[in-house]
């Protein structure tokens, strides 16, 4: 290596990855349901769909993509947390890799909440 | 790319403690569960807490386990990291809390520091160029060389008010202009690393944990000054610090970073490792560039100073490690950023080694100006077993004692001095009610004189005689004559040494005579050890009212000193007694005492 360029194509790279390691009150998190009903239903595509997406972008300063375990709502596995901070927590259901980066966009980077995949739109009896 | 990081400390604190074998184990489980594209294992360096080794933190939640066995992980692995559960009976106590985990920033232990000289220990591996460069790492070095003059760089030091962190507390930009005016055909930039105060290891842990700030900062020291080669004086003691700067040096030349025409800007620059072989003087400026020079570790008068005729007789600059450690972030983010940090004289942060009586033994940096009790009480945890704090020491052998009584005092160099102590590197000894202050003074004397390199006689000679009286003082062989003497030794010494070492020898005793002078006295006028520390001068006694004569004290007793039947009070015979103690630990009736 010789020019500051090249230095700072590698900052760039590394540096989401490094920034996986910051603690900030203010990040948004999204946590995937990974008890043993989320990963049989395919929770585990989604939560690296998610957190490989939020490295690419340059987002790790914003946003968190941690796991949690069984919410209680098995059948509607894989689920998707949203946590912003001041804001009521959304719950996104039957998530694929897809809809998960779909949530990305337009959720947390649009900041519009996909109602036609929450669980408020589940019809739970 | 990986979801999660697994940060596993590789210190020397949790190497030892095992972090290694967890490591390998951690590897091992994530394979049995196929996460090993998903979960990176990353060993780092020091977090400072190093009483809870081995520490493990789990990112992007930030998790923070400690006392981690080989045991716990398999757990971990399928709870944590497969299922997301977080298994909070490991969890580092202070992060628990009724409503769930607690960041490990809002702990006390971590609440009040602030992070400069160790902002990547614990968060980078130190072992790839790449992750210190993705925080920041050598965009100072970059801006020096494309943007400022050598004098620009001079003057940010300046401003920002860095004193040099070894403990001197002199000027690190007065240093470089004094050099950078000096004209030689070769200059020189070096490290002292040859960290050797008993209990301190600051400059270890940066070392270990980020040992690139350290590379880049005296590539900045070496376009300042107009130097093209640079040394690390470092202990061989610290075999992980040495491996990771030998591993930093090969990665750092390779991209260019050390080497000729760095960025392309002409600028030439190497550093080289020279080990050090144990001396204490060693760390004296003069002693050290004398063994860099392959001759014996001894100091030289002064003038001529470094800055005018060092390294192999041409103008050199020696800077410790925590010094460099601060430079990058200086350049980066100005001098009023860190001169913002801290009290009017001493600007930025300090980091202290935290030991003896207290609860969080480790690593901790501080603004300066933070007070001893903040220290103490709130980072450090507090004294265990509700023990009452008696002094702290400071500065190490040099160094001297802060009491009860300036517990309130903010910590910075000027104020440090003036009640007696000194900063130091940073080792900071917390002492309580058992200890006795004589018996620390000697302990530090013990060890100048074991240090002492023999060249001149007041330090030779001098401090071995101050060590005869302490040991007299001990043992309540001593009068107030000898008192008298001590002190004069002590100031004597002080006066006609001829480095460091010697001139700060007498410290511990003079500082513990200023505070604790009524316990020097009881040793010699009572023969009495108000602490129950120095053997000579006390004795054990059985309680004739509590002794149940249950035979165990006799039965433990390794000298055959007490005597008694079953079932009637012990006696312990005074003359064969070695007081060892070992009665009054057995003793389940607290029936033996010290007096």
């Amino acid at each position: 290596m010789k020019t500051l360029a090249e230095l700072k194509a590698i900052r760039d790279r590394m540096q989401n990855q490094v920034g996986l390691r910051a603690e900030d009150h203010n990040h948004i998190r999204v946590v995937v349901g990974m008890a043993t009903c989320g990963i049989a239903a395919g929770a585990r595509p989604v939560l690296t769909a998610l957190s490989n997406a939020v490295q690419e972008r340059g987002l790790t300063d914003k946003i968190a993509v941690t796991q949690t375990g069984c919410i209680g709502l098995c059948q509607y596995e894989p689920i998707v947390e949203v946590m912003a901070p001041g804001q009521p927590k959304v719950t996104y259901i039957r998530m694929t890799p897809e809809k998960a980066i779909e949530v990305l966009d337009r959720h947390l980077m649009g900041g519009r909440v996909i109602e036609e995949y929450t669980l408020g739109s589940a019809d739970i009896k | 790319m990986y979801r999660s990081h697994v940060l596993v400390c590789g210190g020397t604190g949790c190497t030892s403690s095992g972090s290694p074998q967890i490591i390998e184990k951690l590897k091992e489980e994530i394979a049995k569960q196929g996460l090993q594209d998903e979960v990176a294992v990353i060993q780092t360096g020091c977090h400072g807490l190093c009483a809870l080794g081995p520490i493990m933190i789990v990112y992007p939640d930030a998790s923070f386990y400690s006392m981690v066995k080989v045991e716990d992980i398999p757990e971990i692995v399928s709870e944590h990291l497969l299922k997301g559960r977080v298994v909070t009976r490991l969890l580092y106590k202070e992060t628990v809390t009724t409503t769930g985990v607690r960041a490990l920033i809002d702990t006390d232990f971590y609440k009040k520091q602030h992070r400069v000289a160790l902002r990547n220990c614990g968060v980078i591996n130190p072992e790839v160029i790449d992750e210190y460069i993705g925080t920041g790492g050598y965009e100072a070095l970059g801006k020096v060389l494309t943007e400022m003059t050598p004098e620009d760089v001079i003057q940010i030091l300046l401003d920002s008010g860095l004193r040099g962190r070894g403990g001197g507390g002199f000027p690190t930009g007065l240093k470089w202009k004094l050099a950078r005016q000096n004209d030689g055909d070769q200059k020189y930039v070096c490290c002292n690393a040859d960290e050797g105060d008993p209990g301190a290891f600051m400059d270890r842990s940066v070392l270990e944990g980020d040992p690139h700030v350290v590379l880049e900062a005296m590539a900045i020291a070496g376009y300042a000054i107009g130097a093209n080669q640079g040394y690390i004086y470092v202990r061989a003691e610290y075999p992980i610090a040495v491996e990771r700067l030998q591993i930093a040096i090969k990665q750092a030349r390779e991209y260019n970073l050390l080497g000729k025409d760095i960025f392309g800007t002409g600028f030439d620059f190497d550093i080289d490792l020279r080990l050090g072989a144990g001396a204490f003087v060693c760390g004296e400026e003069t002693a050290l560039m004398t063994s860099i020079e392959g001759k014996r570790g001894e100091p030289r008068p002064r003038p001529p100073y470094p800055a005018q005729k060092g390294l192999f007789g041409k103008p050199t600059i020696l800077n410790n490690v925590e010094t460099y450690a601060n430079i990058p972030q200086i350049i980066l983010n100005g001098p009023e950023w860190f001169a913002s940090m801290g009290t009017e004289k001493s600007k930025g942060t300090k980091v202290f080694a935290l030991g003896g009586k207290i609860h969080n033994t480790g690593l901790v940096e501080i603004p300066m100006g933070t007070t001893l009790r903040e220290v103490i009480e709130e980072i450090g945890g507090g004294i265990p077993n509700g023990k009452k704090f008696k002094a702290a020491q400071t500065g190490g052998p040099s160094g001297g004692c802060i009491p009860a009584e300036h517990f309130d005092i903010p910590i910075d160099y000027d104020n440090l001095i003036s009640i007696g102590s000194m900063m130091g590197s940073g080792g900071l000894i917390v002492m309580d009610e058992d200890d006795c202050m004589v018996d620390i003074a000697k302990f530090f004397l013990e060890f100048t004189v074991e240090e002492s390199c023999g060249k001149c006689t007041p330090c030779r000679v001098g401090t071995k005689r101050m060590l005869e009286i302490l040991e007299k003082i001990t043992k309540g062989q001593a009068t107030m004559e000898d008192l008298d003497k001590l002190e004069e030794l002590c100031y004597y010494i002080k006066d006609n040494s001829l480095c460091g070492l010697g001139q700060t020898a007498p410290n511990p005793v003079l500082s513990t005579l200023r505070y604790f002078r009524d316990e020097y006295e009881a040793h010699i006028k009572e023969k009495r050890c108000p602490a129950g520390v120095c053997k000579a001068l006390l004795s054990y006694v059985i309680d004739r009212d509590k002794c149940r004569g249950c035979t165990l004290c006799a039965k433990t007793c390794p000298a055959g000193a007490i005597m008694g039947s079953v079932r009637n009070p012990h006696v312990i015979d005074p003359d064969k007694c070695v007081k060892c103690g070992a009665c009054m630990e057995k003793c389940r009736f607290g029936a033996i005492y010290k007096k």
